[in-house]
Parts: structure tokens; sequence; C-alpha cells
């Protein structure tokens, strides 16, 4: 901004700093290739936001009449593949967390930035498997792969989409290995662990999961192909081997995956929670470390999953103490999160909107967690709308909440712009509301018994189906308002000056948007995380003159 | 990595502050690396102790029939190989080229005996109908379906195990042209060091997989 004043020449910057396709495929700049990856993951949130409105229009009567049960068992299994493994397990970490990481913590990139293109290429390989797979008709073994159906007897395209998986999985490896290794390393001089911003903190949490659970998941998935392709193998119990070990090493992975999915939106909220009250985040340490927790508990409760699995029931019980335990470090950052809005000079705009959002359904989400983690009520609610309805809760309710609220905070950095704020708290109230209307009639539906996975239900169902039905497309039309205004705010929206909240964090002492080497001047941290203060105005280190 | 100016370091990449952070990055990014090999070997090796353990006798009967001589040799070989790596590792410290790169070469050819014995082996199941899936054949003790699943896990080890030595093999090529070329001084360093943990990780794979594989049944004579 600044530099504009003065020189009248625009501002050379990261976007601006080269042009061309050429200058986007072969960048090694982070903040470029988190552009890269948001445009890719937002084509598979539309694609997989396309097979949840096929499901729901399929259950909008009780009847299966809109297709077949085989090409319903297809929507649901490709929803949940490209959601998962193309949407949101890259979904914060890739964008926000490429962008951001080097910027929160003084650096001037990642610490390979070759291999984070390459984790970017890896993904859009492993993405052009399954989509030839979806094309080519789909998988239809739900998107748990689950043996022996997988291995023997489906006939959907399973290898092709486990190879997209396979593939996929090592960009999220190497991702997971650039942040841990960037974040030892890079940190600006007297930026100490318990300086460092909670986004940080998470997604050094997250890193620990990828880099510890995505290769069990590879490892699974290759076993699985062999057996598919050779017919022999260890998970066809024909073959003499044990389908619930699948479901072990499975979950190993799939568990704390979730994991993936929701900490790096807790760091979000985070700093969105401390940014927009003005305050000190209550319980820093408790905080940052509950992200820890949260990481190697998250490895201890695989087996909640196979309560019904043949699992000895004592092994249940275990898993079940240790999923409640899962509850202490969440509710650790829930309270603090409240306690951090006491007193504090709170900001009712869109990033905050998403927070309160997510607090909101991240409690109720979490809850019913508990409900399914209890070996009694599990066996009742198993395999039930009540399980979808608690996954969603965490999963769009918590991770989409995070990443909207995050995009929305940060796009004054990523773009230079502001959004529309009228527009954007219409969305986020349109979200909230879809949302609602959509899952929580399914926790009514699974606890009165209707399953997942089936194409039809019998009539007295109908009516929280149709409100879910509704709620979804109310939802969709929610997503759809961002992604035009966003659009439109790179080239319309109101420039944006350095740090229009007002915020803390070194993000908000460079330029927007940054240049491509972030800060001119190494910045020297003499204060804490969020140590906000009336009199102290943030200093702009980057003023851009050469 | 390559972008070198004037004013830095050699073989300082442009977002590093000094060699030092540079190489502590390189050797934890290596480590972080290991890590999840080890994550990704883990779960074979769950699943080779869960049907070791429901399956002894069939899997001692399979067992029998590696030959732990050539198993044992390779093991030896292997062991050299990650000798002759310490000293490439000690010579690129000390600056001394010509010893680094016949270090390297050493390296290389004991992993290239390593694969051709284990060729040699695999052509061998190949002949004895020993290849799971492929025309397999079993007429020893022991139940063939669970031989059958012995045999699958040992080819997918030690498959996956060759693999990571073929990939070694093309890391010691690169590194070798490099140091031909003077790439390296006794202040850069950190790809041969870098490269070297990678290969003695594989070294140690096999120092597992050794006498899970072959020692198992070895006290058995067919």
């Amino acid at each position: 901004m600044e530099s504009e004043v003065q020189n009248k020449a625009p501002r050379t910057h990261y976007i601006n700093a080269r042009y061309g396709l050429k200058s986007w495929l072969f960048t090694i700049d982070h903040k470029r290739i988190a552009l890269l990856y948001l445009a890719s993951i937002t084509f598979f949130f539309f694609l997989g936001g396309l097979f949840a409105v096929l499901i729901r229009l399929e259950l909008l009567t009780p009847k299966g009449d809109l297709v077949q049960a085989e090409t319903y068992n297809r929507f649901f299994t490709m929803h949940g593949v490209v959601m998962v493994f193309f949407f949101l397990i890259p979904a914060i970490p890739a964008t926000l967390g490429n962008f951001l990481i080097p910027l929160m913590i003084g650096a001037r990139d990642l610490a390979f930035p070759r291999l984070n293109l390459l984790s970017w290429y890896i993904y859009v390989v492993g993405a052009v498997f399954t989509l030839i797979a979806i094309v080519g008709g789909g998988v239809d073994t739900g998107w748990t792969f689950y043996t022996p159906y997988s291995t023997t007897y489906s006939n959907g395209n399973v290898l092709l989409t486990g190879i997209g998986i396979f593939i996929t999985g090592f960009s999220s490896i190497l991702t997971g290995l650039n942040f841990i290794v960037t974040i030892h390393t890079m940190r600006a001089p007297g930026l100490s662990w318990f300086r460092l911003p909670l986004f940080v903190w998470s997604h050094y949490a997250t890193s620990l999961i990828m880099v510890l659970g995505t290769p069990v998941i590879a490892i699974t998935i290759l076993l699985l192909a062999f057996e598919r392709i050779a017919h022999v193998g260890i998970f066809d119990p024909k073959l003499g081997g044990d389908p619930v070990l699948f479901q072990h090493l499975f979950w190993f992975y799939s568990h704390p995956a979730v994991y993936i999915m929701v900490l790096p939106a807790m760091g979000v909220i985070s700093e969105l929670v401390a940014n927009m009250t003005r305050k000190n985040i209550f319980g820093y340490k408790f905080v940052a470390l509950a992200s820890i927790a949260i990481a190697i508990f998250g490895f201890l409760v695989w087996g909640h999953h196979m309560f019904v699995s043949t699992q000895s029931v004592y092994a249940g019980m275990i898993f079940s103490i240790l999923s409640y335990a899962v509850a202490i470090p969440s509710a650790v950052k829930t309270f603090n999160w409240t306690a951090t809005l006491y007193k504090g000079s709170i900001s009712y705009n869109t990033p905050m909107l998403y927070a309160f959002g997510f607090i909101g359904f991240f409690i109720i989400g979490g809850m019913t967690g508990l409900f399914l983690a209890a070996l009694g009520l599990d066996i009742h609610v198993h395999d039930t709308y009540f399980v979808v309805a608690h996954f969603h809760y965490i999963m769009v309710g918590g991770t989409i909440m995070g990443y909207l609220g995050g995009l929305h905070y940060w796009w004054p950095k990523i773009s230079g712009r502001m959004y529309p704020e009228g527009w954007a708290r219409f969305a986020a109230l349109v979200i909230f509301v879809g949302f609602n209307l959509t899952f929580f009639p399914q926790f009514l539906l699974g606890y009165q018994g209707m399953p997942r996975r089936y194409y039809a239900y019998p009539d007295e169902f109908q009516v929280l189906n149709v409100m879910s039905s509704a709620g979804a497309s109310i939802l969709g039309v929610g997503y759809l308002i961002p992604m035009v205004y966003l659009f439109w705010s790179m080239r319309y929206g109101p420039k944006a000056g350095s740090n229009p909240w007002g915020a803390f964090g070194l993000e908000w002492r460079t330029s927007s948007p940054p240049p491509t080497e972030n800060f001119k001047v190494t910045p020297v941290v003499t204060w804490e995380a969020y140590e906000f203060s009336p009199v102290e105005e943030t200093e702009v280190i980057d003023i851009s003159t050469p | 990595m390559a972008d070198t100016h004037t004013a830095t370091p050699y073989g300082l990449a442009h977002h590093f502050d000094d060699v030092e952070q540079q190489r502590e990055a390189g050797t934890l990014g290596m480590w972080a690396f290991l890590i999840t090999e080890i994550m990704f070997f883990g779960g074979l090796f769950l699943a080779y102790i869960l049907y070791r353990s429901t399956f002894p006798d069939d899997f001692a009967a399979a067992s029998a029939h590696l030959d732990w001589k050539l198993g044992g040799t390779n093991t030896g070989v292997l062991i050299c190989s990650s000798l002759t790596m310490a000293m490439a590792v000690y010579h690129s410290q000390t600056g001394n080229k010509k010893w680094l790169i016949i270090c390297l070469l050493l390296t290389m050819i004991l992993g290239a005996a390593f694969l051709g014995i284990k060729a040699y082996e695999y052509h061998d199941k190949y002949v004895s109908h020993l290849i799971p899936g492929f025309d397999f054949h079993w007429t020893g003790h022991g139940s063939p379906k669970h031989v059958e699943m012995f045999y699958y896990l040992y080819f997918v080890m030690t498959g996956i195990h060759a693999l990571h030595m073929i990939i070694g093999l093309g890391i010691m090529t690169v590194i070798t042209v490099m140091a031909r070329r003077g790439r390296f001084t006794p202040e850069y360093y950190a790809p041969i060091e870098i490269s070297g943990l990678y290969w003695h990780f594989v070294d140690i794979v096999w120092i597992f997989l050794f006498p899970l594989l072959y020692l198992l049944g070895a006290h058995i004579h067919h």
C-alpha cells in the first residue's frame, strides 16, 4: 500500500511477480502452490457436493425410484472418497497452512519448496486416477473399502480408485513432513515454541498424524490391490486371511485422519477467536498442547469403529475409555475459546460468525461422538444415520466452517482485496441454517433406526428425510455464494491494507498480498503470541521499497 | 535449490539463512521420512506377526524352503555396504574426493550384488512353483493355503525392500556423479550424509526381514 503512494507504480507482490501459466505450474513459492491447491480442492469440493445432491435426491422419497441400488452405492462411495481424500484432508493444511505457516513464523518459504510443488503434482496425479475411476463407472464399496467385498466381489473400479488414494496419500505425507521440518528449523529469531500462533501448533500436530498415519493406509491399499489382482493375500477368509485385519489397518489411519481434518480447523478458530476478541487466548499453553494430545490420543482409538466386528469385548472397553479421553483435550479447547470471549472486544464479522458456528457444531458433533464411544449405545446406533450425522457435524460443521472462516479472514492477505461483508454474513447465515436442517434430522433418523447406505426406507422416515434434503439444497446455495463473491472480490473488492483486522501475528506485518520473499527483512520477534496492547501500533516491516 | 548468488555460501538455497540451517532441515527431513517408512513397513510386519502366530507350523515349514545361506550372505553384503557408505560420509567431510568416489562405487557394487542374489532366489522360487497366485504348488508339510500366504508376505516384504534398494542405487548414482564433478566440499556434504541415512535404513529393514523370513524354519530339514 505504502509503496503505491510513494512510487505510483504497482507494487510487486507474489501474484504479479511473474505472469503466464508456466509461472504458476513451475512455481516453488508456497503462496502460489497454496493457490494451486485452492483451485484443485474447490473443484473436488463441488464434485463431491454433486454426489451429495444425487444422494439427497434419491432419499427424497421412501422408494428407490431415482436410481438403482447399485448406482446409489456408487454415489455415496464417490461422495465419501472425493470429500475425504481430495477435499477434507488437504483442505486447510494444503491451502491456508501452505500459505500461512512460513508467513506466521517469519520464513521466506517452507523448508523444501520443490517438495511442496511435488506434493501438489502427486495430488493431481492421484486425483486423475480417481477421476478416471469415476468416469469409468465409479466404485460401490463405500469409502471404507471393507474386505473381502472390495478384494473379491465388487465389480467397481476399486483398483483405480485405490491407486488414486495411494498416490494422493504421498502428497499428504510430504506436506506434513515439510511442515514439521519448517516449524522446527525455520522460525524467525525470538520466535520460541510458546510464542507460535496456535494455527502453527495445530498444523504441527496435524503433520505428525499425516507422517505417522498415512503410510499405514498406503501399505493397506497396496495389499488390497495385490489381493484383488492376484487373488492371493491376507484379508479374504477364503484365502485363510482375516477381514478384521483390514479394518484394523484401515482405521489406524482413517480414525486419526478425522483429526487431520479437524485440528487445522481448530487452529483457524483459535486465531479467529483471539484476534476477533482482541484478547490473548485463554490458557494459550493448554490450547497448544491440547492439539498434540489430540494427535496422540487420536492414534489410540481406532478400535471404536469395530465394536461389532468380532473385536474382543475387553479391547472394546479399552478403546471406549480411550475414545472418551479424546474429549478432554477437545473440551479444553472449547472451554478456552469461550472463556476468551469473556470481556473481549468481539467483532461480529464473517470470520467470527464461522467461528461461532464451528464451536456450536463441534460441541454437538463431539458430544454425539461420546454416545458412539459408549459400547452399549453404539450397538443400537452403529451403522445408522446417527453416525452419519455425527461425523458430518465434525467434518462439515467443523472442518468446512473453519476452512470458510479462515478463508474469509485471510482473504485480504491472500488476494489483497476485501470480500463484500454483507454478502459474506448472509452466506454464513444460509450455511448455518442449511447445515442444521440437513444434518440434525439425521440424528433423529439414526436414533429411530434408519441404517446408512440404503437407497430406500420405510414411509415413516420421509418427513425427516425431506427436511434433510431441503436443508442440503439450502446448504448448496450457501456454498455457491462465497464462491461467486470471492471471485468477484479478486477484481472489484476494495483494496485491503496490510492489517485490515488490526490482528496480531507476523503474517499481518507484511503487505497484502505479500511479496514473493514474504519479508524484506527477517523479523525479530520480541513479543508473546496475541500480546494485544491498547497503546502499541503494529509496525509494518515490509514497506516494499527497493 | 541450485540458486546460488555470489554473496551466499556455496550450495545454500535462497530461503535458508545459512548452511547450518539448511543441513539441519535436510537431516530432519530425512529422519521424518524414515519414520514414515517405518510405519509403511510396520503394516507388513503386523500382518506377518498376526499370521505367524496364527499358523506357526505352516509358516515354519514354508520358511524352511528359503535358503538361509543365501539370505545370510546377503545380510553380510548389506552390512559391508553400510560400512562403505559410512566411510563415504567420512571422506566427504574430510574433502577426500578420490576415496569418496571409491566408497560410493563400492557401496553401489555391494547393493547391486545384493539385488543379484535376490534375483537368483526369486528365480529359484519361480522354478519351484512358489510364487503365490502364479501356478503355486506346494507338496511339503503344512497347509498349502497358509504356505502360500507366507510366500505372499515374503514376496511383498522383500519386493518392497528390493524396490527401496533400487531407488537407493539411483540416489547413489546421482551423488557419485555430483562427487565426480566436485560438487561437495567439507562445508557442503549434506546430500551424502542424508543419502547415507536412507541407505542405512534400508539396510536395517533387511536386518529384521532376514531372521523373520529365513531363520524361522532353518532348523527344519526337508
